[in-house]
């Protein structure tokens, strides 16, 4: 536990100091913890377990102001993971109590593979025109912010608020996907 | 989408982020807030018109005092519970503490108090109203502060909405103060806090339907 906690608390402050390859090297390992977190917990429908893994780290992402850099970060990360969880049962209408689990039992998940997550393809599909270019170039294509901006015609400075609006929309409409 | 597709496109989001951002946000909201709770107070209600004579005195402040020191503990807690795996059980306590001084205390007054003056106590000249204004007044402000919750990542909603109610209620009840002339802690005790109660009651029912994400 306390490995897992020295890895990735300093990745996560690097990153909210702007250190990109810290921050997805943090959702990477992350994403493996959840996947297996959700795994164990969702075991009537497997098929979910990346769409959820997916709304979590989107979340992670866009609320990672609201982490308090004295706390404990795994504290942070499963408070977040279980409440999607939970939120996730409640919008399924599924009255399922979570496991009186811990941090040690989510620290504890052996990775498993990752699904492509379903629902994120389908809502990337109702974004406007523009947004849903600029996340093509960045995520398939592998271009920078500047250069994907660029073929869109947004100056960096507007291509980075367009994408952190775009990946607001998306969390926001993940949500409601499998309603 | 796969999942590494995605922690790219987050990972091209990942600007700086300023270390004091919800707390500053939640005080600029709060900010905001007050001023519009003030304009009200002024142009729907009036200030007491023996507002200074009052200010010289020590139950004006003794009032004011309770009420915002509810609002500090309030604010503490709504911090706290907009972040996930963080404990709000310090300023809930600090909350409930100085609820208790000022119930005991207003406890202790009626009882000194003879049967009549006890009812005048409790009614004081605005009883009917007070618990409403206050409610009223607070609206605003919890409106303001559930939106920047909904910014943040709390996970339990219900209580969430309770403190940001308390937190509006209590800064509404120390701006009321400016215009209601009452001056008993028997009368604060009751109206004032029934007034922050009902605030927070209806914070806990919109945070349920409202700090969902």
């Amino acid at each position: 536990m306390d490995e897992l906690e020295s890895t990735l608390k300093p990745l996560m402050l690097d990153g909210l100091n702007g250190d990109a390859q810290a921050h997805a090297r943090l959702l990477k390992l992350l994403s493996d913890r959840l996947r297996a977190y959700f795994g164990r917990r969702l075991l009537a429908s497997p098929d979910d377990v990346e769409d959820l893994v997916q709304e979590t780290l989107l979340a992670v992402h866009l609320r990672r102001a609201t982490y308090d850099r004295a706390q404990p970060f795994t504290a942070w990360a499963h408070a977040i993971a279980r409440y999607k969880l939970i939120d996730h049962w409640r919008r399924r209408k599924i009255r399922a109590t979570v496991p009186l689990d811990d941090v040690a039992d989510f620290l504890a998940s052996a990775p498993v593979d990752a699904d492509a997550g379903l629902d994120l393809t389908r809502v990337l599909s109702t974004l406007p025109d523009r947004q849903r270019a600029l996340v093509d170039d960045v995520k398939v294509q592998g271009l920078s912010l500047s250069e994907a901006g660029l073929r869109g015609g947004l100056s960096e400075g507007a291509a980075k608020v367009a994408l952190h609006r775009a990946l607001k929309v998306l969390a926001e409409r993940l949500r409601h996907a499998d309603q | 989408m796969q999942t590494n597709e995605l922690i790219d496109l987050l990972a091209a989001d990942a600007g700086p982020v300023a270390r004091s951002e919800p707390a500053q946000r939640l005080a600029l909201g709060a900010g905001a807030g007050v001023m519009i709770v003030l304009v009200l107070v002024l142009g729907w209600l009036g200030l007491r018109p023996d507002l200074a004579k009052a200010m010289g005195g020590v139950f004006f402040w003794i009032k004011a005092t309770y009420t915002a020191g509810l609002g500090v503990a309030g604010f503490w807690a709504v911090e706290r519970l907009g972040r996930p795996g963080v404990s709000a059980k310090r300023p809930g306590a600090i909350g409930a503490s100085i609820l208790l001084v000022f119930v005991l205390a207003a406890l202790a007054q009626g009882v000194g108090m003879t049967g009549p003056t006890r009812l005048v106590a409790v009614q004081g000249v605005s009883w009917t109203v007070c618990t409403r204004n206050i409610a009223v007044l607070a609206a605003p402000l919890l409106a303001i502060t559930l939106m920047i919750l909904r910014q943040m990542a709390p996970t339990r909603p219900t209580l969430t909405g309770f403190a940001a109610g308390a937190f509006s209620g209590a800064l509404a009840a120390t701006l009321y103060g400016l215009h209601c002339p009452e001056a008993t802690f028997v009368f604060v005790a009751l109206w004032y806090t029934l007034g922050v109660a009902v605030s927070g009651g209806v914070g806990a029912v919109l945070g349920r339907w409202a700090l969902r994400w």
